[in-house]
C-alpha cells in the first residue's frame, strides 16, 4: 500500500514525526484528559483509557472546554502530550495551547486543519511526518 | 495560511514589533493567530473581560501568567477572575494538605492574576455583580455559562474564548471580529417551540433547567430561538437555561421572544429571514429529558449542592424563607455555592449566620465540584442544579437525584430524598396518560 500526501491549512507550525493515533470523537483536554499522563479519561469517549504521548494525534475537533487550551499545553510541557495535532475544524482552542506551549517551552507543536476525506484516510498505528508548511505524509505501518 | 489579510492598527502592528515587551506580543501573535484561524477580517475592541485562564489546572497555568507578568504585561479593560479551584476566603475548603501541589498552584495562580490586576472577583456568574456591558457591547467571557448569559441575556457581544486567548485579549483589548461578535453570527436559526408544555409548568424553575438541557442537545451549532417562554421568566431562569444549553451542548447564545432583548419579536430573533429548522418540543421530550438529569434513586441522602453557576443575592431570599426555623438533617450535608460579593449582601441581611445555624454552609470562590468534601462524598447528591446533575456523576462518584429548590430543602431536612408529587406526575409537564 503506498502513502498519502497531505497539504494541510497550518493552524500551528512546525515539524513532526509519529504513529498516527485516530480519535473517533471530539475530546475535551480539560475533564476528559489527565493532563499529567497524557491519558484520555473522558468516560463516553470510544478512545478511553488510551495514552497521547508522543503520538500524532487526529481528531474532529475538541470539546468545548475553555480548559483546553492549557490542558494541551501542560501535557507538552510535561512530555506526554501529541507530537502533532490534525484536526477536521478550524480549533483555535487546541492551536493557542500549542502555540503558547512553543512560546513558553519551545516545543513546536504542528496543529494542521485536514478535511474530513482526509481524516478518513487516516488510520491508528500509520507513521506519519510533518513537515513545517503543513506538508503531511503518512505510511502504512512498517 | 491563504487568509484575506486583517486589518491592523499602529497599535497592534508596534505591539508585533514587541514595542510593549514580550508578553504584549504574545498576547498580540495569540489574538491574530485566533483572526486568522476564524477568518476574521478585523479585530474589535472590546470593554470588558471574564477570564478562565485563573483556574488552576497545571503548571503551564502558572508558567504563562508568570511570563506574562513578567515581561510586561498590561491590562486594556477591566477583567474579572472566574470561580477558582480553592477559596481565598476558606482555607478549609480545600485544605493545602489534601493536595499540596495543587492547592499552592491554585493559590498562586490567584495571586498571579491579583498581581495583573485582574478584578479578583473569583465567580462564574459575574453577570450578578454591579457593572455590567450594555447591549451590543463587545466582551470577552469564557466560562460557558457566563458566555451564553451574557450573550443571551444582557445582550453583550462575546465568543467562548478559551484559556490564554481570554487573557491575550484583555491585554490587547481586542478580539477577532467573528463569530458571535456580528450580526450575521448572532441570527437566529432553529424555532423552538414550547407551547405544547403546559403554561402554568413553564412558569416553573424546574422547567426551565430541563428545557436548557433539552436544548443543548437539540440546538447543535445553530442559534435556537424559543417561542413560548413565560413573559416574566427572571434572570435566575435564564441562568438556569444558559448553563444548562451550553453544559450539554454547544449553545453560547439563545434568543427567547418576548424576554431577551434581541427577540423583542420573533421577526428581529431572526433577522427578517426564515428559521432554518423548527422544532416543536413535546412533553414526553421534556420528561425524558428531566429524568435523564438523575442517575441516582430516591434513598438517604449524603449532601445537597445549590449554586451551580454561582446563586444570586435572590435565590438566597428564597432559600432562606425555606429553610426558616429547620434544620439540616444531621447525615446530609448541604452547600450553597456563591461569590463573595453576593456573600457580603446576604451577610449584611444576618442570613449567612442563619443558614449556617440551619446547617446550610455557605461556600465562596470555588464550587462544590472541587471541594474535597465533595470529592470525597459518596453517594447520594441532589440539586437543583441540571448543569450540576449533567457533570457531577462523571467527575464525582456520585450519583445525582435532580430536583427543585423546593424539594432539595425538603429531602436535607429529612436526610432523604422527597418528591413533590405535584411536579412529577408526567400530567404536570403535559404528557396525556
Amino acid at each position: 500500500m503506498s502513502g498519502i500526501d497531505i497539504v494541510a491549512r497550518v493552524l500551528n507550525d512546525g515539524g513532526a514525526r509519529g504513529e498516527a493515533m485516530v480519535l473517533d470523537e471530539p475530546l475535551s483536554f480539560w475533564g476528559g484528559f489527565d493532563a499529567q499522563t497524557g491519558t484520555i479519561v473522558d468516560q463516553h469517549h470510544p478512545q478511553r483509557g488510551h495514552c497521547i504521548a508522543g503520538r500524532f494525534l487526529i481528531l474532529p475537533e475538541s470539546r468545548g472546554s475553555a480548559g483546553t487550551p492549557a490542558g494541551i499545553a501542560e501535557a507538552i510541557r510535561r512530555g506526554v502530550g501529541p507530537v502533532g495535532i490534525a484536526l477536521g475544524k478550524p480549533d483555535v482552542n487546541v492551536a493557542v495551547g500549542a502555540m503558547v506551549a512553543g512560546a513558553l517551552y519551545g516545543v513546536q507543536v504542528p496543529v494542521l486543519l485536514i478535511d474530513d476525506a482526509e481524516r478518513a484516510r487516516l488510520r491508528s498505528g500509520d507513521r506519519v511526518q510533518v513537515a513545517p508548511g503543513g506538508r503531511l505524509r503518512s505510511d502504512p505501518p512498517a | 495560511m491563504q487568509n484575506a489579510p486583517i486589518e491592523l492598527d499602529d497599535r497592534d502592528r508596534a505591539l508585533l514589533d514587541g514595542a510593549e515587551g514580550a508578553a504584549m506580543r504574545l498576547a498580540m501573535q495569540v489574538v491574530l493567530r485566533a483572526a486568522e484561524i476564524t477568518r476574521a477580517t478585523r479585530l474589535q475592541d472590546i470593554r470588558f473581560a471574564h477570564i478562565d485562564a485563573c483556574f488552576y489546572n497545571g503548571q503551564a497555568h502558572v508558567d504563562f501568567a508568570r511570563f506574562m507578568l513578567d515581561n510586561g504585561a498590561r491590562l486594556a479593560v477591566p477583567a474579572w477572575t472566574n470561580a477558582s479551584l480553592v477559596s481565598r476566603v476558606d482555607a478549609d475548603i480545600r485544605p493545602e494538605k489534601d493536595d499540596p501541589v495543587v492547592v499552592s498552584g491554585a493559590r498562586l495562580l490567584m495571586d498571579l492574576y491579583e498581581q495583573l490586576g485582574c478584578e479578583p472577583v473569583w465567580t462564574c456568574a459575574p453577570y450578578q455583580l454591579p457593572g455590567r456591558p450594555g447591549v451590543g457591547e463587545h466582551i470577552v467571557g469564557s466560562e460557558s455559562n457566563a458566555v451564553t448569559f451574557y450573550n443571551s441575556v444582557v445582550g453583550a457581544r462575546t465568543n467562548k474564548y478559551g484559556d490564554y486567548l481570554d487573557v491575550c485579549a484583555a491585554l490587547v483589548g481586542r478580539v477577532p471580529y467573528s463569530g458571535l461578535h456580528t450580526d450575521e453570527g448572532r441570527r437566529g436559526r432553529a424555532l423552538v417551540d414550547v407551547g405544547a408544555i403546559p403554561e402554568d409548568l413553564r412558569r416553573e424553575d424546574i422547567f426551565h433547567h430541563v428545557l436548557g438541557h433539552h436544548l443543548g442537545r437539540l440546538a447543535g451549532s445553530r442559534v435556537p430561538v424559543i417561542r413560548g417562554l413565560a413573559h416574566d421568566s427572571n434572570e435566575d431562569q435564564l441562568k438556569a437555561i444558559s448553563a444548562a444549553a451550553a453544559a450539554s451542548g454547544a449553545v453560547g447564545l439563545f434568543h427567547a421572544v418576548g424576554v431577551t432583548p434581541e427577540a423583542p419579536d420573533e421577526a428581529s430573533a431572526f433577522q427578517g429571514r426564515a428559521p432554518e429548522v423548527t422544532v416543536r418540543v413535546t412533553p414526553a421530550e421534556l420528561v425524558a429529558a428531566r429524568d435523564a438529569l438523575s442517575t441516582g434513586t430516591p434513598g438517604p441522602l449524603a449532601m445537597v449542592a445549590v449554586g451551580t453557576p454561582h446563586f444570586s443575592f435572590s435565590e438566597f431570599a428564597r432559600l432562606v424563607a425555606l429553610v426558616e426555623g429547620r434544620r439540616v438533617h444531621a447525615d446530609t450535608a448541604f452547600y450553597a455555592s456563591t461569590s463573595r460579593h453576593v456573600y457580603a449582601q446576604i451577610a449584611k441581611q444576618g442570613w449567612a449566620e442563619m443558614l449556617a445555624r440551619a446547617g446550610v454552609q455557605v461556600i465562596v470562590d470555588t464550587c462544590t465540584y472541587f471541594s474535597p468534601a465533595v470529592r470525597g462524598c459518596r453517594g447520594r447528591v441532589m440539586t437543583n442544579s441540571a448543569k450540576w446533575a449533567y457533570y457531577a456523576p462523571g467527575m464525582l462518584a456520585v450519583e445525582s437525584v435532580f430536583g427543585t429548590l423546593e424539594e432539595c430543602v425538603e429531602s436535607a431536612v429529612r436526610g432523604e430524598v422527597w418528591r413533590d408529587a405535584r411536579l412529577w406526575r408526567d400530567a404536570a409537564w403535559g404528557v396525556r396518560g
